[in-house]
């Protein structure tokens, strides 16, 4: 039943992800783009993964307020001029190339629900599963991953959100900075 | 302008504290639930968002300035980034959960379970929370830089401000 709900919200996305390459007017496009993570978060939901379903949808809403602020603020909300003819069949050569590959990839793996991990003992997954809460003693084992065995994956990632916060702020408030003195003298 | 119409601003002061406090539960409960800290720390960011929607970028200047967001940050980054050297230093090993089943006594499902793990999930929501908030503010108070660079942004400025 899950498998069902999960080919129409896969419908949904392309559906989506269509209008929001096609529609000129960009407001429509971010908005679209926000629908195409939502049916993600609720496709992770179905896949019970409620962890990146709350992430997802958290970013994915977040992200389109900013889209949207950025959208407005530069009143760019049509898109006039035409596209160009080769860029268009490039991108479709690509796309086809993609798909081909993809559906080859999608016939080695193994059946839906049945991770290849699961048939061996003593893989880092199963180990994960079994001796998370004895190991680390949090209930939650995406936690007792992402904080406790893989703890530096967690501080790289942070690291890389920090550096970039950081860059983006003083880039953004020296020119700020540069503004107040000018309108200070 | 000012914000958004009075139908947005009251349903906004009514829903903030519920989205500060689902943000601080996610945090807190990130161990037993699903959830955790870079969720935890969006939501309460987006909190603010919704305030800066409705209320104006002014209200949110007042209620949480940029030098206390960005000490913020720092603070957040700098207790997960201490409590990998703690582990260190009880531990032996970068960022062992130093805490578990040695100083503190555990149950499985208690709220104070998990050793060091949900006192990194307090740090890494603060810092995740900290960071989107100062993009976002960013993004929406200095995009004036942007529009044409340069010297000539003190007086495209002066225009902007007096248009709004």
């Amino acid at each position: 039943m899950a498998l069902f709900y999960i080919y129409i919200l896969l419908l949904f996305m392309v559906i989506a992800a269509i209008i929001a390459v096609e529609t000129k007017d960009l407001l429509s496009a971010v908005i679209c783009v926000g629908a195409i993570g939502f049916g993600g978060s609720l496709m992770f939901l179905f896949l019970r993964a409620p962890d990146i379903a709350i992430t997802q949808i958290v970013v994915e809403v977040l992200g389109l307020i900013i889209l949207i602020r950025a959208t407005i603020a530069r009143d760019l909300t049509f898109i006039t001029g035409d596209r160009e003819f080769f860029g268009t069949v490039v991108s479709v050569v690509i796309l086809l190339v993609i798909v081909v590959a993809g559906i080859r990839v999608f016939n080695t793996m193994p059946e839906f629900g049945v991770p290849v991990f699961a048939r061996i003992p003593e893989t880092a997954s199963q180990v994960y599963i079994s001796r998370g809460l004895a190991d680390t003693g949090a209930t939650n084992v995406v936690t007792s991953v992402y904080l406790d065995y893989r703890a530096y994956d967690t501080l790289g990632e942070a690291t890389v959100l920090f550096t970039a916060v950081i860059g983006a702020t003083a880039i953004l408030r020296s020119k700020s900075r540069k503004r107040l003195e000018e309108s200070e003298a | 302008m000012k914000g958004m119409t009075v139908v947005v601003k009251t349903v906004s002061s009514w829903v903030k504290v519920l989205i500060f406090l689902f943000g601080i539960y996610i945090i807190l409960f990130g161990h037993l639930t699903p959830g955790g800290g870079f969720a935890g720390g969006v939501i309460l960011a987006s909190s603010y968002v919704l305030l800066m929607l409705a209320f104006g970028r002014d209200l949110v200047e007042a209620n949480l300035p940029l030098p206390v967001a960005s000490k913020l940050d720092c603070l957040g980054a700098f207790l997960f980034a201490m409590i990998g050297v703690l582990g260190l230093v009880f531990g032996g090993v970068f960022f062992v959960n130093f805490l578990y089943q040695k100083y503190v006594p555990q149950e499985p499902f208690d709220l104070v379970s998990g050793g060091a793990i949900p006192l990194s999930n307090m740090a890494i929501g603060l810092k995740v929370g900290a960071s989107l908030f100062l993009v976002i503010f960013a993004l929406t108070v200095f995009r004036y830089d942007f529009q044409d660079g340069g010297r000539k942004t003190a007086v495209a400025d002066g225009a902007e401000q007096q248009k709004e």
